[in-house]
């Protein structure tokens, strides 16, 4: 069968889905990490998957520069996490409530 | 001659805000001079246009300022000195000169002195404004100031507490002046209902656009206006049943009584009758209830001032008795009659109030006649001026309450209504008995203060002075009967009588000179040798009854007081603090506890919040799906 | 031929990211998400977005899990992570109703036909020349701006993450017995 680009949007959907269940139920920071990775990429494919079906290549472009952003979120994600292990002894999201109101 | 006008009325609110300016400070005679003269400014322009419009009746109008203009509503604040007003005005201005000038020597030891001419000048102010407005409202405006005065003045002593009923004076001042205050209050809801029957009616409260329309109008509408209006001057004139305040009123200061309750307040109902007398040629039926009320309360009240104690409220049930004459002579239609005795008691009972003031003074402010006798050696002069005023009071020839009562008399027997005649004569023998039981009891006599260790002093010669124009008015003003009638006829009706009464006058006037000489001679054989106490007098039925003034107090106080504060009570605790407090309480609560459950939701746990979040983008979403599939 | 490959990978990359979500091991959850990168590139290698793919396996499956990797080596590893999932329905009733409604959206046939594409580079060229072209001119300024943001990151990163910034390496080094370690730390 002939793949359109619903098909492509309903993989990314998917993925979105599974990186935001990632986000909401994982405790361990480096783990949301994780999960939020797979919802960037699950945004890369869609705007890749348009661009290529409409022939208009500024998804491609933005989907790059997605990955530029992601990168750096990374690196400076990373450097923190440091910190506060540093800080905290531990990654456990149920021990964060300092902002408790 | 408009700034006359202006001085008449303004000089008193001058002088109110002058004094207020020293209310907190201690006592100046500053104060008391300056008030004292202002009003006397007053006075003075009062009489220049009482004599401009002696020489050329057309009334004077000036128009302060336009004051409510809403849609078709046009009042202005507007004044007219007419023949009434200005009869009115020169006897209001006459009594408060005298009375704040003798208030100098009364309340000269008093610590709120300043206070208190604040409060007497701002009364006349209202007093002026109620008879020189030339519309309703202005005149419910004096009305209103006047009845707040009155409520400032009678409540002057407001810290006195309150005494139970069986001492002598039965009541503390703030309890009076709030009954004074509140009774009156009932009787201007009347009156706020006849104002409005005559705006809804004619669209207009000025007076001359009002008597000129009210042929326009149907004959039972004109009854209940009447009738309206009339419940506003019951209030005010203490006519029954709305009189039990009057004598309470007694506990404020002397001059307080000698200005409001003989002069001046008192007779602001009167003054509304005569004024809105068109409407009250118009409902017979309704002016002649209201001579019948007069008449009642006539003898009503001279009844239970037979048997008083008080020094001053024997003078005020005197003073409720002749309003009762005032007002069956203005309804029976001779209301320049009316007028006439208005004038002439002012000045008597003011001078009455004011020797009662000099006797209490001088008895260390004892007011129980039975402590007092034998003063006539001590105050010489007040012995005078009392006398003088009691058979003025008692209508004596030459004296000028002779003139008037007798002038009343002879109205109602001219209009056939025999029965109000002969309620009438007897009740000037009974005034006469119980002005000179009083004269008697207190300055002739065995000398009954002496066992009370009381040493009564004469007041300074200067006051004697003070009340010489009173005394002056109250010999000779009878004499200026008919120039009255001619200046009055100008502005109201006259008032024929007929053929059968001009035969008939010599006679009826040597009927009432002899049941008045009988009563003074009553009393001189009783009390002029000395007080005698009869127990058996005193206990029996009738003694108790008009001592107590017919249990009416008493009644009122059961059966609407005590029910009114019980259902005060309960609107208070059953539907304020239950209803209306839980309701509002309620809400707060509601909120409070509102916010204490979402403050769960700020855990500072990442995770709860991205659950909330993703909450949110789920009915975000599927809010936005049904607008777009709904387009 | 291309929708089997699809058919594939999507399988693949769905089965690796939910076990990158579901493990209590960090490592394997760490594996399962490069794995999952490299495929998603083939992704776009079948979309032909060649340029695309090279730069994702180049900087996401290599330097972003390289990074992950040098984060997880600095935490202790070995041992599960225990989590307290106190509310795994409530995880599923969302996540599921999110799914749901995401691809109902994207199901339904509301893909407009008369979108005119904006950028395209000069026809019949291979994908990363036209990039090139495209990157260069149109998209020149978010470019630069990428690269600062870069520096930025870079420079953030290792100020956040390295001790002792304001002695130079030689005195740490000169000065290294334990006396006057202390002293200087106070």
């Amino acid at each position: 069968m002939t793949l359109t680009l619903t098909h492509y949007l309903v993989l990314s959907a998917i993925l979105f889905t599974i990186g935001l269940a990632g986000v909401i139920r994982r405790k361990n920071l480096l783990m949301l990490f994780f999960a939020t990775e797979i919802m960037l990429n699950a945004a890369n494919i869609a705007f890749a998957a348009i661009s290529a079906y409409i022939n208009d290549l500024s998804g491609q472009l933005f989907a790059l520069f997605i990955i530029a952003i992601a990168a750096s979120e990374v690196a400076v994600g990373l450097g923190l996490l440091i910190l506060i292990y540093k800080k905290y002894g531990t990654l456990d999201l149920d021990n964060f409530s300092v902002m408790k109101g | 001659m408009e700034s006359l006008v202006y001085i008449a009325l303004f000089a008193p609110l001058v002088s109110s805000l002058f004094s207020a300016l020293f209310a907190q400070r201690p006592k100046t005679y500053l104060v008391g001079t300056v008030a004292s003269l202002l009003i006397g400014a007053s006075l003075v322009s009062s009489l220049i246009l009482l004599f401009t419009l002696l020489d050329n009746p057309t009334p004077i109008h000036v128009d302060l300022m336009d004051w409510i203009v809403v849609g078709d509503m046009n009042v202005k604040f507007g004044f007219t000195v007419d023949q009434v007003t200005v009869t009115m005005m020169s006897v209001v201005t006459l009594v408060s000169t005298v009375v704040h000038v003798y208030s100098n020597y009364y309340m000269g030891h008093d610590k709120s002195y300043n206070r208190f001419f604040s409060y007497l000048s701002a009364f006349v102010f209202s007093m002026l404004i109620l008879v020189m407005s030339d519309n309703f409202l202005g005149l419910f405006i004096g009305w209103e100031g006047v009845g707040v005065c009155s409520w400032l003045l009678i409540g002057f002593w407001y810290h006195k507490p309150d005494v139970s009923k069986d001492v002598n004076p039965a009541v503390s001042p703030s309890w009076a002046a709030n009954e004074a205050f509140i009774v009156n209050r009932i009787a201007d809801l009347g009156m706020l209902v006849g104002i409005f029957m005559i705006y809804w009616s004619l669209g207009t409260l000025n007076y001359n656009e009002v008597f000129a329309n009210l042929d326009k109008l149907d004959h039972s509408f004109l009854v209940g206006i009447g009738i309206a209006l009339f419940i506003g001057a019951m209030g005010k004139s203490a006519q029954f049943p709305l009189h039990t305040w009057l004598t309470d009123a007694m506990e404020g200061p002397t001059p307080v009584s000698a200005l409001i309750h003989a002069a001046t307040m008192v007779t602001a109902g009167v003054y509304l009758v005569i004024r809105a007398h068109p409407l009250y040629q118009e409902i017979p039926e309704v002016s002649y209830f209201i001579a019948v009320l007069g008449t009642f309360v006539a003898i009503f009240a001279a009844s239970m001032a037979l048997v008083n104690r008080d020094l001053k409220r024997i003078i005020a049930y005197s003073t409720l008795s002749q309003l009762g004459y005032m007002f069956a002579a203005a309804g029976l239609g001779a209301y320049w009659v009316a007028l006439f005795h208005l004038a002439a008691h002012a000045f008597f009972k003011a001078l009455l109030f004011l020797g009662a003031g000099n006797v209490m003074h001088g008895m260390n402010d004892e007011l129980d006649i039975f402590k007092m006798g034998g003063l006539k050696k001590y105050m010489a002069k007040t012995f005078f001026f009392m006398g003088l005023a009691s058979l003025a009071l008692s209508g004596i020839y030459p004296f000028a309450g002779f003139f008037s009562k007798d002038t009343i008399l002879e109205v109602a027997f001219n209009e056939h209504t025999y029965g109000i005649w002969f309620v009438l004569w007897l009740t000037a023998g009974l005034t006469a008995f119980y002005s000179f039981r009083q004269v008697f009891l207190v300055f002739l006599g065995d000398e009954r203060f002496k066992k009370y260790g009381i040493h009564p002093h004469e007041a300074p010669n200067w006051v004697a002075w003070t009340f010489s124009p009173l005394a002056i008015m109250a010999v000779i003003f009878g004499f200026f009967k008919e120039d009255t009638m001619e200046f009055l006829t100008k502005l109201l009706p006259p008032y024929e009588m007929s053929e059968h009464t001009h035969h008939m006058v010599p006679i009826l006037i040597i009927v009432t000179t002899l049941i008045a000489v009988s009563g003074i001679v009553i009393a001189y054989i009783k009390y002029a040798k000395g007080l005698k106490r009869d127990p058996k007098v005193e206990n029996s039925f009738a003694y108790k009854l008009l001592y107590n003034q017919y249990y009416i107090p008493l009644i009122y106080e059961k059966t609407i007081t005590k029910p009114y504060e019980q259902l005060s009570n309960i609107a208070w605790q059953q539907i304020d603090m239950k209803v209306v407090d839980a309701t509002v309480d309620g809400i707060a609560h509601l909120v409070k506890e509102t916010g204490e459950v979402s403050t769960k939701a700020q855990n500072g746990n990442l995770s709860s919040y991205l659950k909330w979040m993703t909450a949110g983008l789920i009915m975000i979403t599927i809010i936005a799906v049904i607008f777009v599939v709904m387009k | 031929m291309e929708a089997i490959a699809f058919y594939i990978f999507s399988i693949l990359i769905v089965g690796l990211f939910l076990v990158t979500i579901l493990s209590k091991n960090i490592l394997y959850s760490m594996s399962s998400l490069a794995a999952g990168m490299v495929l998603i590139s083939g992704l776009f290698f079948i979309l032909g977005a060649d340029f695309l793919g090279a730069v994702q396996l180049v900087v996401y499956s290599g330097a972003v899990m390289a990074l992950y990797a040098f984060g997880m080596m600095f935490f202790d590893a070995t041992k599960d992570i225990k989590e307290r999932n106190s509310s795994g329905l409530l995880v599923f009733l969302l996540s599921g109703a999110t799914a749901v409604i995401l691809v109902v959206i994207f199901a339904a046939p509301s893909i407009g036909k008369n979108i005119k594409p904006l950028v395209t580079g000069t026809k019949g060229a291979d994908n990363p020349h036209v990039i090139g072209e495209v990157l260069f001119t149109k998209y020149l300024i978010p470019f630069e701006v990428a690269a600062v943001m870069l520096l930025v990151a870079m420079i953030a990163g290792i100020v956040l993450a390295s001790k002792k910034m304001d002695q130079s390496l030689s005195e740490i080094y000169i000065d290294a017995d334990p006396e006057n370690e202390l002293k200087e730390q106070k």
